[in-house]
């Protein structure tokens, strides 16, 4: 894909980082109320398990559980070939190794958070060669995070310029850049950190690490989907959105994919483009999933644990 | 001075501690037993019985959690509550279903809650024990709480009819979801506001308002719900709700009329250990 070269100062002045809040807010509230039913429904869950990054970013992650999880997210419902695999296991860097070999042949790709997950507050050369020995272990994807504290102090260049290094040490693997919304004050901070990323060169733009509250939010999507909108309309690049942290029920997860049909349009509404990173969503899919084909409610315990 | 408005009553559902209206904005005429009309009450949807179940499985682990002597507290405090709105019960239960005895039916429902109050920490004296066995080894059997209780609470009488049923399956830990009469509500949810009243934890008693040929099917097949009292389903009803039940193996309950920790252990399950001696 081609690297935008325009400057990431001349971008927010060209398209501008204002945000009528109150719009905003109103707008993803307006979306959150639209009722999807029946065979429209069975498509949004089975796009959202496609479209799900199957997390786990524990001090308790063990190999053990890696493999476990492997297994759900290549097999979700053990007993059920008709459900698809999920687009991606999302880890930390330590674990990427086994998570490659669990994985390898089955579409699933391996994605490893990295860059001092989730403060990012370590040394440029340490997250970068943290990029590096996770893409030598067989990461598809990194997950980094910008450092919030140059954004909040106003040096824009240095986000932008980390941005490039990062992208650099990924060389072939995807990027998805983690604004940590929840942490940036203002939704026009997150739409002119939306842009920087995008301007350095991001695949794919992230809402939040998970690990603070508030994580992911209805008009927070709204404002990135926006920004990558204008992005795609001024340069013609699409960069896609991982929305993630607080994500637990389906319908949660067909509020967002409502928010990014209503604002990027359908060619989004694809793994390539569009990614939830979650744990707990995947069982409430499979659970809804059930209950759409069956006419049934179900029952939690009926689910792997992971 | 009597030109006040009159202040009238919304009657809603009850689900995890809290009045909502029905998830389907619907509501349907309740009549007294003359004809006239006393009020719209909520018509419960699919939904609101999944939410119900929801907030009646959240609940579960702290109410069946507590010591039985709390729970017993507790059930009682639900008796002081009612105690003290008996008048109005009364006047409620006369009005719908044109009871001539509404006093007594007040009381047999308030004496229910006085009576398994007492029963909680019986429990395990009575279905629970040493089991004498051949080895070196003790054998103890305790009652535990079975899960969710889907209940159909009898049409009549509206008020007594639900809390004998209720009394029971909340004496052992378990957590309810019920449908009330679907003729004479009013009352029900009347007592619901006894429940929220009366350190009962929220999500443990859910009352729902309806058509019961709509909610019954979907309160009987839903798989997160362990057990299902049919006590006021007409036996027109009653093969199909079994036949639903079946799907995740509920236990199904009957009254057997009258008060009897028998009615409690019936929604319990009996756990049995092997603990060996002298160790």
């Amino acid at each position: 894909m081609a690297q935008s070269t325009v400057a990431p100062q001349s971008l927010v002045d060209e398209l501008g980082d204002a945000v009528d809040a109150v719009g905003a807010e109103q707008r993803a509230a307006v979306l959150a109320t639209r009722s999807i039913k029946r065979s429209s429904k069975l498509w949004a869950l089975e796009l959202a398990i496609r479209c799900c990054d199957l997390t786990t970013l524990e001090g308790a992650d063990t190999a053990g559980k890696i493999r476990a999880l492997a297994s759900k997210a290549m097999r979700p419902a053990p007993t059920d070939p008709s459900i698809p695999h999920v687009a991606a296991l999302c880890i930390y860097p330590s674990l990427v190794k086994v998570a490659a070999e669990a994985l390898r042949g089955s579409g699933v790709v391996v994605a490893s958070v990295a860059t001092a997950f989730p403060s990012g507050q370590a040394a440029l050369t340490t997250r970068l060669s943290e990029i590096e020995a996770a893409v030598a272990d067989g990461a598809g994807e990194i997950d980094i995070v910008i450092s919030r504290g140059a954004f909040l102090a106003g040096r824009f260049d240095d986000v932008y310029d980390e941005i490039i290094r990062a992208k650099e040490a990924c060389g072939e693997a995807h990027l998805k850049v983690i604004l940590e919304t929840g942490e940036l004050g203002s939704y026009g901070a997150i739409r002119r950190a939306s842009l920087i990323a995008m301007a350095a060169g991001a695949d794919f733009i992230k809402t939040s690490t998970g690990k603070i509250s508030p994580a992911s939010t209805g008009p927070v999507a709204l404002v990135m989907a926006e920004s990558i909108r204008d992005y795609a309309d001024m340069t013609g690049r699409a960069v896609g959105l991982k929305v993630a942290g607080g994500i637990r029920s389906s319908k949660d997860a067909i509020r967002y994919l409502v928010i990014i049909h209503e604002t990027l349009g359908e060619e989004w509404l694809d793994p390539g483009r569009f990614r939830i990173g979650a744990s707990s969503l995947l069982n409430d899919l499979l659970m809804q999933i059930d209950k759409q084909r069956s006419g049934v409610y179900s029952d939690p315990d009926r689910y792997t644990l992971d | 001075m009597n030109d006040r408005l009159a202040v009238r009553k919304t009657y809603k559902l009850f689900i995890g501690g809290a009045f909502p209206r029905s998830e389907s904005a619907r509501s349907y005429r309740v009549l007294a037993h003359n004809g006239d009309f006393l009020a719209n009450a909520s018509r419960a949807s699919r939904k609101d019985v999944r939410d119900a179940v929801t907030a009646a499985r959240a609940a579960w682990p702290s109410w069946s959690g507590l010591t039985a002597y709390n729970r017993g507290q507790v059930l009682y405090r639900v008796a002081e509550v009612m105690e003290s709105r008996r008048a109005e019960l009364i006047e409620q239960v006369q009005r719908a279903e044109g009871d001539a005895n509404a006093g007594g039916q007040v009381d047999d429902a308030i004496d229910t809650w006085v009576w398994y109050a007492g029963l909680t920490d019986k429990l395990a004296y009575i279905a629970g024990g040493l089991n004498p066995v051949a080895g070196p080894y003790f054998n103890i059997t305790v009652p535990e709480s079975t899960g969710v209780v889907g209940i159909v609470a009898p049409e009549r009488p509206s008020l007594a009819g639900l809390v004998e049923r209720l009394a029971p399956a909340l004496c052992g830990g378990n957590s309810v979801v019920a449908t009330t009469s679907q003729v004479h509500p009013l009352v029900a949810i009347s007592a619901a506001e006894c429940f929220a009243t009366s350190d009962v934890p929220p999500g443990v008693v859910n009352l729902l308002s309806g058509h019961r040929d709509e909610l019954v099917p979907v309160l009987a097949s839903h798989l997160d719900v362990d057990a299902l009292d049919v006590t006021g389903l007409g036996e027109e009803s009653l093969a199909d709700a079994e036949r639903a039940a079946a799907g995740n193996v509920k236990r199904i309950v009957r009254s057997q009329g009258e008060r009897s920790p028998y009615e409690a252990t019936a929604f319990m399950e009996l756990k049995t250990v092997w603990h060996p001696m002298g160790t």
